[in-house]
């Protein structure tokens, strides 16, 4: 009898120990979650409170400014930008997912695979800068030209580790038993990938890429050694071309009032842009099935 | 190892094994297995987890090429053609021997192109055809009356027991000779496992069917041939009455009257 209610007291004690321990795991987690909601809610705040006032009909149909002038606007920049960033992610979203596609389905256990894995999850975190110096030596000191084109490239080379990983963490995911009974209907291996697991693994893979997406749209550091900037309007990718980042940079660094709201009016835009992209895309890749 | 076969008396062959071996890495996994299986009739493969039962399985439809370190040795033959020639395409054999799982693999894609998916693979058929396709193999598989107005929603929205009779519509659907069911009904519930048994009982007027089951009771029910596995080794098999109720090997009587295992 006496070990029974020994029994319990142990139990009793064990039990008051494991919901103290869940009380501090709990508020230590919340507490972590407000700390970043916080400074996100700051953000955004900030950007709404200085961009919103600068938004104008003019900040899309004119050019940036001279200093110190009351006309203007980011039409060549957000032009640039949306070349650039639409053309580095068409670029770098099928190499990238191929190469996942080759990591997860044919590399798992090769040295190849191993090796492959290894340099992309170096490249994923080199510093922007170093790439937009690479591109800088490889492309425009050789052509001796600032370019769109450098800058295509350099944001391709951000967007494909991002995305070769995305992929092929996604498609790790995607459980064997699921190929398996695609095998076993007699599939080709090119076809299980493409209708049944990239399939599956659809809502992960547009993610990798919009993450992507996201980050090239404000990087500034690749665009500054490559596409530099350029005061006028131009489509042209042979020549150097406008960037929000860029232009965002060199504004807000600047003593004159009306390049300081523009910049702003940029940042503004483009996180706009990324959450409208990130909302247009959850919905047409919904997991419909 | 004896080489002595068993043939079931009577019967037409479908598959026959000669001297099986089986190896994961340098594991043995099957040792000499013989076995015919007689053709349209249900044969039971029983014995404790790891005798090689599912191993056997999977060396039928050739999935174990998947996982380079497994390797099979020996004669398998279907009517008579090696079927573990590696000259021989492995997607034509799997389009004659389809295959089952333990747990429900619906693809992500809709009701009607789950089963349809397997079929576009061998056949261009029209439309109305593929849809007549559908029909047919969903009411095979006893699942019409439940999805019919919904064809078009995720096959992932189905309950359990729905998805693994959406599973088997899908083999059935290419029209395969054999059909191999890994533990189809260890999954579910009961209710759900005795439509597949009443299932796997009407299938047999068309396929040979063979069944990998833990569950000695679903053997005797729905089985016509039973197979005794034990590490590694086949032990005996026989037609299923004979098995369960006289069996030659003291192991098996062992193992059914729950002495063992």
């Amino acid at each position: 009898m006496s070990t029974l209610t020994q029994l319990d007291a142990a139990r009793m004690r064990k039990h008051v120990g494991r919901k103290r321990v869940n009380a501090i795991a709990l508020t230590l987690s919340l507490g972590a979650m407000a700390f970043g909601l916080f400074w996100l809610a700051w953000i955004l705040f900030e950007t709404v409170r200085l961009g919103l006032g600068g938004m104008a009909l003019s900040v899309f149909t004119q050019s940036t400014p001279p200093p110190q002038e009351l006309t203007g606007g980011l039409a060549n920049a957000i032009v640039g930008s949306g070349i650039m960033v639409a053309l580095a992610t068409a670029i770098g979203t099928p190499v990238g997912v191929m190469a996942g596609v080759y990591l997860a389905e044919y590399g798992q256990k090769t040295w190849l695979g191993r090796i492959t894995q290894f340099i992309n999850d170096i490249l994923l975190s080199a510093p922007s800068i170093v790439i937009g110096l690479f591109v800088y030596a490889v492309i425009v000191a050789r052509f001796k030209s600032f370019s769109g084109w450098a800058g295509v490239f350099a944001l391709s080379l951000i967007v494909i580790p991002v995305v070769i990983r995305t992929t092929e963490n996604m498609l790790v995911l995607i459980p064997n038993s699921l190929r398996e009974a695609a095998y076993a209907l007699g599939t080709p291996k090119w076809k299980v990938i493409w209708s049944v697991t990239l399939k599956a693994a659809r809502a992960g893979v547009v993610t990798g890429v919009l993450l992507a997406l996201a980050r090239i749209a404000g990087e500034t550091a690749p665009l500054l050694f490559t596409a530099l900037s350029n005061q006028f309007f131009s489509a042209d990718l042979g020549e150097p071309m406008a960037s929000l980042p860029v232009t965002i940079f060199k504004f807000a660094m600047s003593p004159y009032e009306n390049w300081r709201q523009l910049a702003w009016t940029g940042v503004f835009i483009i996180t706009l842009a990324v959450l409208a992209l990130n909302i247009l895309a959850r919905v047409l890749f919904r997991n419909k099935h | 190892m004896d080489m002595k076969v068993e043939t079931p008396v009577g019967e037409r062959i479908k598959i026959a094994a000669r001297d099986l071996n089986f190896y994961y890495g340098s594991f043995h996994a099957l040792k000499h297995v013989n076995l015919d299986i007689p053709d349209r009739k249900v044969t039971a493969f029983i014995g404790p987890s790891g005798c090689g039962k599912s191993t056997l399985l999977r060396v039928f439809n050739r999935m174990y090429e998947l996982y380079p370190e497994q390797r099979a040795e020996g004669r398998l033959t279907l009517d008579g053609n090696d079927i573990l020639d590696r000259k021989l395409d492995v997607t034509l054999v799997r389009a004659k021997i389809g295959m089952v799982f333990q747990k429900p693999t619906p693809f992500p894609m809709s009701i009607y192109d789950n089963i349809a998916f397997g079929v576009r693979l061998f056949e261009t058929l029209p439309r109305v055809e593929m849809d007549e396709r559908v029909e047919w193999a969903l009411k095979k598989a006893a699942l019409w009356t439940e999805v019919k107005d919904k064809l078009g929603q995720s096959g992932a929205s189905l309950s359990g027991g729905q998805q693994q009779r959406l599973c088997i519509a899908r083999g059935i659907a290419i029209k395969p000779e054999v059909l191999l069911l890994d533990e189809p009904c260890s999954a579910l519930d009961p209710i759900s496992t005795g439509k597949i048994e009443e299932l796997i009982h009407e299938l047999k007027t068309d396929y040979t069917v063979v069944i990998v089951t833990h569950n000695m009771q679903q053997a005797a029910r729905v089985s016509d041939y039973t197979a005794y596995m034990y590490l590694g080794d086949l032990i005996e098999f026989g037609p299923t009455s004979e098995l369960f109720m006289k069996p030659k090997k003291k192991d098996t009587e062992d193992y059914i009257t729950g002495r063992f295992g």
